[in-house]
């Protein structure tokens, strides 16, 4: 088979960014900040990622997707799961942050330097996507999926989806 | 499907058998919890345990030369390694499950604490990982254990968690056990120890793996 343009890690990544997220479409595994690293070599591609979280239903939804765009640049892929401490929802690019908001979702704010606290979760950090009110108070730590939890707008009287930050 | 397993493997089951029996119980609120949030709420703790045992169960797989699913479902029940603390059958007692949610976390964060500094690298950051998921579970826990422990049925919360203390001790050995006495001010007891099931346990088995067994070798 000819190989019309090699394959480098640069397009691998440009491919991957075509890969949507399956639950929320508009933004990508790229933007979603999951995919840790790429390496080529020759014809063989590894892709690292990490999910949001473990129990996302989503996961083998993506990494089939991602396998199935590595091939159609015509390489061999090896799609990894990586779990360790170093992933945070720190990692959602600028880009990706505002598609969520614009999908209605609240994007996950900083992660601090310690574990989580209810307190703050009961601040004003966090921004209506709606009417960018923080005056937000939080429903219930859990939502629809294992990444979300379910705030509520006080000033347009709506609820939303925002981001669990890990 | 071999019950000698190495003793890292063997803590690997217990992780993940926890996980997957107290997820498979979480999620029996599904449909019925007293509030709209809490069908949420455990239904989600419920879908991230199991996903947590999945994690382990596949670290176990590959030293075992199987697979994550065969690990989970296709074992006799007497070949689990959980702890009897959950496998208990607490659906429709809201005390004694969230009592149960508070004193597992309490100790699962102390376990994973240790986890992280394992000298397996793949078993440490699995453990970092969890440990950031894991944090949402246990504000839920802090806060429900806060609630009833001031609510007027104040009495009836504490005499859930008289009740499943013994058991939540088994779920830790070692100088652990000293740790969770610390974190729940509690003093130790004779524990439930792993190794033994309890009475509900078949049925749970029965349930769980009765798709496996129904269509052997099947895929979705």
């Amino acid at each position: 088979m000819s190989v019309a343009q090699a394959l480098t890690a640069e397009r691998v990544w440009e491919a991957l960014a075509g890969v949507p997220d399956p639950e929320i479409p508009i933004i990508s595994v790229v933007d979603l900040g999951v995919v840790r690293d790429v390496q080529v070599d020759g014809e063989h591609v590894r892709v690292e990622f990490t999910p949001t979280f473990l129990g996302c239903p989503a996961l083998d939804v993506m990494r089939t997707q991602m396998a199935e765009a590595v091939r159609e640049l015509g390489g061999e892929p090896e799609v990894v799961v990586v779990t360790d401490g170093a992933w945070s929802t720190d990692r959602i690019t600028p880009a990706g942050r505002e598609k969520l908001r614009e999908a209605g979702y609240g994007p996950p704010t900083p992660r601090p330097a310690g574990p989580i606290q209810l307190v703050q979760l009961q601040t004003g950090a966090f921004r209506c996507p709606y009417c960018a009110s923080t005056d937000t108070r939080l429903d219930n730590l859990f939502g629809p999926t294992a990444c979300r939890s379910i705030r509520y707008c006080r000033s347009c009287r709506q609820p939303f989806e925002q981001f669990k930050t890990i | 499907m071999t019950t000698q397993a190495p003793p890292r493997v063997d803590l690997l089951l217990q992780l993940a058998d926890d996980e997957l029996v107290l997820g498979w119980r979480d999620s029996e609120w599904t449909g019925i919890a007293p509030f709209l949030e809490e069908d949420v709420a455990f239904s989600s703790i419920a879908q991230t345990e199991i996903g947590h045992a999945r994690a382990f169960y596949e670290l176990a797989a590959a030293e075992l030369d199987t697979t994550a699913d065969e690990l989970a479902f296709d074992r006799r029940p007497e070949e689990y390694r959980c702890a009897p603390f959950v496998e208990l059958n607490l659906v429709h007692d809201w005390a004694r499950s969230v009592a149960r949610r508070w004193l597992y976390e309490t100790a699962d964060a102390l376990r994973i604490a240790a986890l992280k500094a394992s000298d397996w690298p793949e078993l440490a950051g699995l453990a970092a990982k969890i440990e950031r998921e894991e944090a949402y579970h246990a504000l839920h826990a802090g806060m429900w254990h806060e609630r009833l422990t001031r609510s007027p049925e104040k009495g009836r919360y504490a005499d859930a968690l008289d009740k499943l203390w013994p058991y939540a001790l088994g779920l830790v050995e070692g100088d652990q056990r000293r740790l969770l006495c610390e974190a729940v001010g509690r003093a130790e007891v004779a524990a439930v120890e792993r190794g033994t099931h309890v009475d509900e346990w078949p049925s749970l088995w029965d349930e769980m793996t009765m798709v496996r067994r129904t269509v052997p070798g099947g895929t979705w």
